[in-house]
């Protein structure tokens, strides 16, 4: 037997990218503790549907954790205060009845909002087509297990590959800094042997696409706790080493140890 | 996501360069850059700092030693350069380091601001509505902006009160920093000044002795932990020594008092160091 909750919900209305917004305030009332917060938010829309009012934008897609499309602000929070955990997974057990919750979407300049909770992340977008990719021919499949990686680095580089690009981590930067996505990307491709051909090239070029519309890390360690994949803070140091080694690499030096 | 009509603010970036400056300047342009020079700079201040806290601990062996201390601090370098060029040489390269140091927090402050501006929809300097509670920034993560302007303020106080004499007046004796010291701090404000600008720095240096590791990219899992004990264990011992002088000026335990020489009498001075 599941208990009910009733809340109040404070939530960032806004018609188009140059409106001004303002909160409205909503109840939701029955709703059960097994829900997710989007299914939550289902319910509130079906309720405007009905009303004939327009429902509240909102982004989400897989709804199981992987794909990092839902965003939102709970109470001050990237994805809520539960640590690791992305909105479509945050259950509504987590929250009391009669509570009040403040919904927003992730802010930064580089994040316009399209409508209410929905925002433009396409600046994520800028930064890996700057070189989030590896494109050396490979030729044929070659045989298993030809590339020797070591179990550590391939471990780490997936620890990295972890980020699902969702945005958390500039929306609770202080500063609005990207290091924390942008690293992650980075640390997947750069750690592993498939990536070093291409390696100071892309960081360059990856870091200053991201400086291009984000603003600088102060080292705060908000993004890591925002984090819904617990990005380490430690691929942003990597990321700043491989950037000043880049900036001073000469690159006829390439393949020469 | 249906592109909006409108170009909305952000979808255009904040900042581009306009060219790119040869080499080793172009690193400056970038942020990671900027915060690579922060770091740097900031372990030479940090760097003097402590060989500043470390000299001025002579002042508990007494007026002459300071005497002697300040002196050899200006014949540094010995015969073999003109007097007072080294510490001139180390001077330079001090303030230097303080406006790379300034100049590289305020400008990545402005870009970091600009990359919030616009979001904020809210209004004022909030980048959201609700209220938020910090998870991991620290209190002097957070007062790195504040604490740095107190710092230099404090700077040029220091200089005017200890270097210059400004308001010492007829009091202050060039050669006798001991009798300096004292007349200053036992002062009542002027060592309330020290105090809270001193609690400041160390505020500032918590943080950034930590941080440091990261702009530069120092970092390995096996010794992150002891990046935070090393930050705690310079803020604490710059805490003590520097808090130590205005303290025991001000309790009496440092003063004019059963000196050798006279107060300003800088060849007695002279004279007693001479025979160490």
């Amino acid at each position: 037997m599941s208990t009910e909750l009733n809340l109040t919900l404070q939530i960032w209305r806004q018609d188009g990218p140059l409106d001004d917004g303002h909160f409205e305030t909503y109840s939701a009332a029955g709703i059960s503790e097994d829900m997710s917060f989007l299914e939550m938010l289902d319910i509130v829309n079906e309720g405007l549907i009905q009303d004939g009012k327009v429902p509240i934008e909102f982004d989400h897609d897989c709804r199981e954790g992987i794909c990092g499309t839902c965003s939102l602000m709970i109470n001050g929070q990237a994805h809520g205060q539960e640590k690791a955990t992305t909105t479509c997974q945050l259950h509504m057990r987590k929250f009391n009845d009669g509570e009040t919750i403040v919904v927003e979407p992730f802010r930064a300049r580089a994040f316009p909002v399209v409508r209410d909770l929905v925002v433009d992340r396409s600046a994520f977008d800028r930064i890996i087509e700057a070189g989030g990719y590896i494109s050396v021919n490979t030729g044929a499949a070659s045989d298993a297990n030809l590339t020797p990686v070591p179990k550590e680095a391939s471990d780490t580089s997936f620890d990295a590959a972890a980020c699902i690009g969702c945005g958390a981590c500039v929306a609770a930067c202080p500063n609005s800094a990207a290091q924390l996505f942008t690293s992650a990307k980075l640390g997947h491709l750069n750690l592993i042997p498939q990536g070093q051909s291409q390696r100071f090239e892309r960081t360059e070029s990856m870091v200053e696409t991201m400086e291009s519309f984000f603003g600088s890390c102060t080292n705060h360690g908000e993004c890591h706790e925002a984090c819904p994949k617990e990005i380490s803070l430690d691929f942003i140091a990597f990321m700043n080493r491989d950037y000043v080694k880049a900036k001073v690499k000469n690159r006829k030096l390439a393949g020469q140890t | 996501m249906a592109a909006p009509a409108t170009n909305p603010p952000g979808s255009t970036p904040i900042f581009q360069r306009k060219r790119q400056l040869p080499f080793p300047l172009d690193i400056y342009q970038s942020s990671i850059g900027r915060k690579w020079v922060m770091a740097l700079t900031g372990i030479g201040l940090l760097g003097f700092v402590i060989v500043h806290m470390i000299g001025n601990l002579h002042i508990y062996e007494g007026p002459v030693q300071l005497h002697e201390y300040a002196e050899s601090l200006r014949s540094l370098g010995g015969g073999l350069l003109p007097r007072t060029l080294l510490l001139w040489v180390l001077r330079l390269g001090l303030a230097a380091m303080f406006v790379l140091h300034i100049h590289s927090a305020y400008s990545l402050k402005e870009r970091s601001r600009k990359a919030s501006d616009k979001a904020n929809f809210v209004g004022g300097e909030k980048k959201y509505g609700s209220k938020r509670d910090y998870v991991a920034a620290n209190y002097a993560s957070r007062t790195m902006r504040w604490t740095g302007p107190i710092i230099l303020l404090y700077l040029l106080f220091h200089l005017a009160d200890l270097t210059w004499g400004w308001w010492l007046g007829a009091d202050y004796v060039l050669g006798d920093p001991y009798h300096n010291v004292v007349a200053s701090l036992s002062n009542l404000p002027v060592a309330i000044i020290y105090v809270v600008a001193n609690v400041a720095l160390v505020i500032h240096i918590f943080h950034g002795t930590w941080s440091l590791f990261q702009s530069l990219g120092i970092n390995n899992p096996k010794y992150n932990e002891l990046r935070r004990t090393l930050a705690k264990l310079i803020a604490g011992v710059i805490l003590v020594g520097n808090l130590s002088f205005p303290v025991l000026v001000k309790v009496g335990l440092i003063n004019d008092d059963n000196r050798i020489c006279d107060v300003g009498d800088v060849a007695c001075l002279e004279h007693e160091a001479e025979k160490h």
